[in-house]
Order: structure tokens, then sequence, then C-alpha cells
């Protein structure tokens, strides 16, 4: 599946807010790479800066945030580009996909106009293809009576149409990666399964890539390629999605993987996690897990492991790994 | 009255932080002490007899002897406008606080009740907002007559409207909450769920515009006194103050200025108050 | 359809308001103390004559009647006669009423003019100093009566510069403006404010909304942005706001009219007041409602038309 070259390059990728409590980092240093056509999960409880770093991908982010780091896009670095060059990015080259369908979409604006609105920034089609285009997209990504539809508001469609609609918004001018923030996780489970595979199916169609946000492992494991389990704002493992269950090498992955039932296997205790995540203003020194981690030595306390490479396609920010792949999933 | 904005909460306010008193509010508050001194105590600050004709100190520039300078008949115009400050502030209260009393308990007891009464009221508060407020205030005043305490009767007659919308909707939130519903289960009598729990709880928008509506009330008495169909001459009131130096504006503008600027400053500082009371209870 | 049916039903909620207006104003000047005909003629009324106006006011009959007659009156267009101008108070309006709505009218646009800008200028500057010098500087301007700002334009632009006239209407349409600029200076403040401190709070409101967010990551332009997402959905509340301000403009308009000696209704009622012209009042008052809940009609078509949502 993987290519040797990844087409999003995230290197020391780092977003802070200036707050009245001082400077507050959300997301920091994420080393990712994204390659052609692959589903990247990026996993994480909630608050651990999963969001902001797939925001920050496309600077998406709101004015005291700042970003820094590279984004290395087709030979450019999406941190610094300037302004125009990042709108013809945005929405034509990477589109995003947001959570809440009814607080993403313009309540008062009918969807055509919010579909229009992206073919006009970035084709040079005129009305008649924008509108062939628009019945196309409609269709493509199952909504029926298409023309109809495309005249009403988002308030007349049902919670799983607002988010094929949406779909539809965001990938009208064919973008090459799609960010989704947690698609799912505000619909029905019989509904969930029908856009994650819709977005299966598009990727196949739009041949792009993907990176999916989201904090369900059941959505990990039915979509994903590979997977990046952010805590506190760090990337602290990435694998293939076989190994994430299979193999955890650091230890807030094998506590997330255990917290999980799994159907078809014997009966297991089920592991959670001790404690709370950290709040972003009050970050513990060393690895930010050291407090909640079973595995934690003075060492993690006091310095901060950086990613390493473990094997060519598995990298983990533990000095523990290996007894944490030795204390296996399952006791 | 039917200022609705000036009541309304800033998008940003309830970011700030904190229960330091902003400084604005700070600024309400001294003013309004000040303002309310002044009206206590006007012969303390005033150095001359605001009603004592001098004929030979006539439409005297502002200077050391007098601070605003002098009117037509040489009376000060430092202590006129000083003076001024007991029927302004007067105004404010006096016009303002029966309908606030009325309205709010109206308001509540319409919000407590519901059904037709609720819908009966509604009715009247769509056509009363549909009466230009000051036009009607000025058609009940020709009606009654001239006067300070016709403009009170005026305001009273609608004024109390605002007020009980105001409560009422905070009612019918309060209402949803589980305590009254339990001080209902409990069989109190209505009077006490509504005077011991639901206005308690309440009372804010009501509070908070009442601070505005003194405000626009100052404005108001002034323009009726302006027009003369407020406080009446030769009685020590801004808006009455401003009519006396329509005339001389070109030649001695300190008549009608001076006063005027009293007017912003205490309603400046009646504006400030009201914000800064919103902002208090929503970082409570 | 559904959009007609909407219209129609706003409509029909028009009647049982104008009635009410009419109601009040009917009770206003026959229940209130003092016998009009008495209070007119004054103390030195021969009974005679008090009779001969009362006859005229039909206040001979009774109240039940009296109304019903008012009611009548009032939908064939007879507001009775000016008991101090001698002619059909319809007439006057006639005359009157569109100065005063030109006022107000451009008093609105100016008010738009500036406070739309400005209040995105605050919005997007949040607690810097340019938005505190606006807020600051429209909170004063919140707290001068109109009749003093009246007086100050008309000294310094009028007497002073000489850039205006001090007062009257003038002759033709573009003269007429010319003389209402001043005036509508005056009462546009006020109203600037208010709107300027409504959309400011309400940008702020929305800019942060997730809608406006998935409009950034589409690549739109920044005024695309800023008009189709941000302002479209902040002016909804404005919209309203402006409706219900329209009153507080028209009481101005009396107010400003008698500042610099426009011939308009406002000017109409003071003299009529003075004059206790009680048909006069009566009128005024039922055609200055009138307006007012056309103009309640016509910006809730427009917030509908804004907002779909509404629409049901």
């Amino acid at each position: 599946m993987a290519e040797t070259a990844p087409v999003l390059k995230v290197r020391g990728l780092t977003t802070t807010f200036e707050t009245a409590q001082g400077r507050v980092t959300a997301v920091d240093n994420v080393d990712l790479d994204v390659f052609s056509g692959e589903v990247l999960g990026l996993v994480g409880e909630s608050g651990s800066g999963k969001s902001v770093t797939l925001r920050s991908l496309i600077r998406l982010i709101h004015a005291p945030g700042r970003v820094t780091g590279t984004v290395e896009w087709e030979g450019r670095n999406l941190v610094d580009l300037p302004d125009p060059a990042l709108r013809r990015v945005r929405g034509g080259e990477i589109a995003m996909i947001f959570q809440e369908p009814m607080t993403a979409l313009n309540p008062i604006l009918p969807i055509r106009v919010q579909i229009d609105e992206n073919l006009r920034a970035h084709t040079t089609m005129d009305a008649a293809q924008r509108r062939k285009r628009m019945l196309e997209l409609m269709d493509i990504v199952g909504i029926p009576a298409a023309a109809r539809r495309l005249e009403e508001y988002p308030h007349q469609y049902s919670g799983g149409m607002r988010q094929r609609a949406m779909i539809a918004i965001a990938l009208a001018s064919s973008p090459r990666l799609l960010l989704a923030d947690e698609p799912t996780t505000a619909l029905d489970v019989t509904i969930q399964d029908q856009i994650l595979n819709l977005i299966l199916d598009l990727r196949e169609e739009f041949s792009m890539s993907v990176v999916l946000v989201t904090h369900d492992l059941g959505v990990v494991a039915s979509t994903c390629d590979r997977v990046a389990v952010m805590y506190a704002g760090r990337i602290v493992e990435t694998t293939s999605v076989h190994d994430i269950f299979a193999r955890p090498h650091h230890a807030y992955t094998r506590g997330l993987i255990g917290s999980v039932p799994r159907g078809g296997s014997e009966r297991t205790m089920l592991m959670s996690i001790e404690g709370t995540p950290p709040s972003l203003a009050h970050m513990p020194r060393g690895c930010s897990f050291n407090p909640r981690c079973t595995f934690a030595t003075d060492k993690c306390a006091s310095s901060v492991p950086h990613l390493e490479h473990i094997e060519p396609e598995h990298t983990v920010a533990c000095f523990h790994h290996e007894a944490v792949a030795r204390a296996g999933v399952s006791q | 009255m039917s200022d609705i904005a000036t009541s309304q909460p800033d998008g940003d306010a309830g970011r700030k932080k904190g229960r330091r008193i902003s400084i604005s509010f700070a600024t309400g508050i001294v003013i309004l002490i000040v303002s309310l001194i002044l009206a206590f105590f006007p012969s303390a600050f005033a150095p001359y007899d605001p009603n004592v004709f001098d004929y030979n100190a006539i439409l005297q520039a502002p200077s050391s002897a007098h601070l605003f300078g002098t009117d037509n008949f040489g009376r000060d115009m430092f202590s006129r406008v000083i003076h001024a400050y007991t029927l302004d502030m007067q105004i404010a209260v006096f016009a303002t606080i029966v309908p606030a009393i009325v309205g709010t308990l109206i308001g509540a007891f319409v919000g407590y009740v519901g059904g037709i009464t609720e819908s009966v009221f509604g009715r009247i508060v769509d056509a009363t907002i549909t009466f230009p407020f000051l036009v009607l205030v000025i058609a009940i005043v020709s009606v009654l007559g001239p006067g300070l305490i016709n403009m009170y009767i005026a305001v009273g007659i609608i004024d109390w409207v605002f007020y009980g919308r105001l409560t009422l909707g905070e009612i019918k939130v309060q209402k949803r909450l589980d305590y009254a519903a339990a001080g209902q289960v409990m069989g109190y009598r209505p009077s006490r769920i509504i005077f011991r729990h639901l206005l308690p709880n309440s009372m804010t928008p009501a509070l908070v515009y009442w601070m505005t509506d003194m405000a626009l009330c100052i404005l108001l008495g002034s323009s009726l006194g302006y027009l003369g169909l407020g406080a009446q001459p030769p009685a020590a009131e801004w808006g009455v103050l401003i009519a006396d130096g329509k005339n001389f504006m070109t030649s001695a503008w300190w008549i009608s200025v001076f006063p005027g600027i009293a007017i912003v400053i205490t309603g400046l500082g009646f504006s400030l108050l009201g914000d800064g009371i919103t902002e208090l209870l929503r970082t409570k | 359809m559904a959009s007609l049916s909407f219209i129609l039903r706003r409509i029909l909620q028009m009647i049982p308001t104008i009635l009410f207006i009419l109601v009040v104003t009917f009770v206003l000047v026959r229940l209130l103390p003092g016998d009009p005909a008495t209070v007119m003629l004054g103390d030195r009324g021969r009974e005679a004559d008090i009779a001969r106006i009362n006859a005229q006011l039909g206040l001979d009959k009774p109240l039940v009647v009296q109304f019903l007659y008012f009611i009548a009156n009032v939908f064939s267009g007879n507001l009775g006669n000016s008991i101090a101008l001698r002619v059909p108070v319809t007439t006057l309006l006639v005359e009157r009423l569109p100065v005063t709505l030109l006022l107000t009218g451009m008093a609105a646009a100016i008010a738009v003019i500036f406070s739309v800008p400005l209040g995105f200028w605050a919005a997007l500057r949040q607690n810097r100093a340019s938005d505190t010098i606006i807020r600051g500087t429209f909170q004063v301007g919140l707290s001068m009566p109109v009749f003093y700002v009246g007086l100050l334009l008309l000294i310094f632009f009028g007497a002073h510069l000489h850039w205006f006239p001090i007062g009257g209407y003038g002759h033709g349409f573009g003269d007429h403006l010319y003389h209402l600029f001043l005036p509508a200076v005056t009462l546009a403040l006020s109203l600037s404010a208010v709107l300027m401190r409504n959309l400011r709070s309400a940008i702020l409101n929305v800019i942060d909304a997730e809608y406006v967010d998935f409009a950034r990551s589409k690549g739109l332009r920044g005024y695309v942005i800023l008009v189709r997402h941000v302002l479209r959905n902040a002016v909804i509340s404005t919209v309203t706001l402006f409706g219900l301000q329209v009153g507080v403009l028209l009481g101005g308009a009396v107010i400003t009219e008698t500042v610099f000696a426009i011939p308009g209704a406002g000017r109409l009622m003071i003299d009529s007041i003075y004059g206790r012209d009680y048909p006069v009042i009566q009128g005024l008052t039922i055609s200055l409602a009138i307006v007012v809940s056309l103009i309640f009609l016509a910006t809730d078509l427009l917030q509908a038309w804004l907002d779909p949502r509404i629409m049901r």
C-alpha cells in the first residue's frame, strides 16, 4: 500500500496558543507521513491535540494560535506558504470535513451555494458545467433527488444526509488529500458504517489519501491502513493498523487497546488507564504519560522520549517499549 | 424603554475570566456616586444661588469666577448645572421605579400562570413596541398636560411592559428547572413559589435593564424639558437649561453646551454600570 | 409555497396589532382626564361651543358607538378635521408624513452605512485600540440626547461653517436631501451606536462558528468568507433590532424636526400639542404606529429571507 515517498511530510509541527495563563502547546513537535492512497488514523482521547494537529496542517487555527514546523506538500511548505497560494491548496488539493455537519454547514445557504463556491474557487468551469458537476457529486455521495436537494438547506437534511452533503462539498474540486475530523462521531451507528464505507469508496474513486481523526478504535480497525497515536499533543506511536492492535509498543497505546472490548476473543479483563489526561497548561515533566504509566521509571519523569524507529514502519516514543511489548495486550 | 441593544451582552465580555472589576465598571460606579452626592447636596458644591439674577454678569464666558459662564440673566451656569442634578437624578429614579417593580411582578405572575394570560400579555407587548415610545409619551403628556408628574405617569403606562417581558422570559427558563416543580409538589402556595424561588432568580435582566432605563429616562426627561413638556422653567433641569441657551448658541455657546455634557456623563455612568453588572453576573 | 403561506400568516398577524393600536389611541384621547372640548376652549369656553365641538368629535354618543364610528372613519380614511388648521387630518398627514419618512429613511441609511463597516472593523480588531476607540465613541454617542446633538451640529456646521442650511426643508428633491442631511446625521448617531454594538457582538459570535472554518478550509477568498458566511449570519439579529429601533427613530424625528424647524409630522405633533389639536395628535399617533408595524413586517420578511429556518 504505502509507497516510498510520502505525499504529505510533517516535521516538527508545533501549535501554541498564547493565553492569559501563559503559552499553551496544543501540538508538540509532531512528525507524520501520509502516503499516497492510504488512510492514516490519528487516534487519541479528547484533548490529545489530534483535531488541532489536523487543522494545523492547513493552518486552520484561530487568532492567538501559532503554527511552526514544516508541512511539506508537493514541494511546498504549507506552514509558511503565502495566503493566496494556501487558498489554492485548501479545498483544491487538501479538503477537510468536520465532526458535526449541522454546525459545519452554513445554516442559511442552500447546499447548492455551498458546493458551488468551492467549484468557483478552484475550477474554471462555467455555470452549466458546475451545475452538471454538482449533480454528479450528489450522486457520488449517494444523495437521491439531487436537483431538488441542491436547493434545500442543511436543516432540511437528515443527519446522515448532511454528512454526505458535507463530503460532496469538500470533494467538489477533487482534492488529493482529505482531512476528516471525527466524521462519524455525531451519527447513529448504522449510518456511521455507511459514511465510512463512502469515504473508503471515494478514496478509490478520487485516488486520494485520507487522514482520519477518531477516538473510536473500531473505526480505526475497519478503515485505516496505518495509525498514529497521540497523547497530550505528541505522537507516541505510529505503525500499521495490524501492529497497533497486535503488538503495541507504547504503554498508552496498550492501555487504549486494552480498554476496548473485542468480539470473538476469550473473555478477558478490560484494561483501563488510571488517572486523567494532563491539562495542556500543566504538562508533567518528561514523558507526559509518566504519571499514569505502570511502566514508568525515574528516567520517564526527567527526560522526554523521542519517536524512534523500532522497525521500518513502526515508530514509538517510549524508553521502555520492549517491556511494554513483552507485556502484551491481553493477560 | 425600547432600546433593546443596550442590555445585550457583548460577545466577548464573557471570555474575560476572573472577578476583577473592569475599568469601565469602576468608572460607572464613580460617576453615579458623584452624581448622587451632587443630587443630594448641590448647595455644598454650587458657588452661587442658581436662580439669582445678576445683571452685572450677563452672558459671561467661562472664567475662574464662573466656571461654565453665565446666562442672559447673569445666572451662574455651573451652579445651575449642579443644581439640575437633583431634578435629573430624581427623574431617572422616579420615572422608572414604579414600572420596574410593577412590571417585574406582572412578568413573574404571567410567567407563573402561563396559558391565556401569557398570550394576552404577548399581544400587549407586541402592540406596545409598535408605538414609537417618545411619540406615545408625548401624546399622553399632551393629554395630561406638561410637567414632570405627568411625564412619570406617561412613562409608567408604557414602561412596565418592558420589565414584564424581560422577567417573563427569565421565569419561563426558571420554571423548567426542578426546584420550582419540587415546590409545587410540596404544595407551596403560588405566591411563595414566585416570591421565594422564582423571582429572586429571575430579576437579573430586569435589574440590568433598570440601569439602561434610567439612562434613557434622563435623555427622555431632558428632551421633554427641552420641548417644554417636562420640567418647567425656571426649574434647573438640563434639558430646560439647553433650551434656555439655544437662542444664544452662536454668541454664548456655554449656556447650552455644559448641561449637555452633564447629561452625557450621567447617561454614560448608568450604561457603564449596567454593562458592568451584566459582566459581573456572567462571570460568576 | 412555504414562503407564501409565511408571508400571508405574517400579514394576518398585523390585524390584531392594528386593532390594538386603534383601541389604545381611542382610549387615550377619550378616557384620560380633561374633556377635550373644555381643554381646547379653555375656561372661557361657552356651553354652546363645547357642545358643538363635542358633537363634532362625536363625544356626545355612548362610548361603544363612538368606538365603532371611530373605526369606520379610520378605515374610510377619515381622521377628522384639525381644530387649529381647519383642514382634514388626512390632508395634513399626506403633506407632512413624507417629510418625516424621508428624514428617518436618510437617517437609517446613514446609520447602516456607518455601523456595518465599523461594527465589522471593531469585531475584527477585538479589544485592540481601534475597537476600544470605536466602542467608546459610540457609547458616548448613545448617551447624547438627540436635541443636543442636533443643536451642536446645527451651530457648528450650519451657523459657524455655513456648510449646511440652519433649518427648513428647501424646495425640490435635491434641496430636501441637502436640508435634511444634518438632521439625518443627528438621528443616525444613536441608531448607529446601537446597530454597531449589536453587529460587533453578533460577528464575534459567528466568526468562531465551525461553518466559517469549513468555508476557510474550502480555500475561499477572505472577503467571500466575511460577507457570505460571517456577515450574512451575523446580520440576522441586527435586522430584528433595526426594526425595533424604527420606533425610537420616529420619536427622535419629532425632536429633530423641532430643532431644525423641518415641516414634518414630528413638528406637526409638537405644534398640535401646544395647540391642543386632538384629532391631529390622534391621527399622527395612529399613522406613526402603523408605519412602525409596517417596518416590523418588512424586517420580519427580510429576516425570513436571510434565515430560511424561520420560514416554516
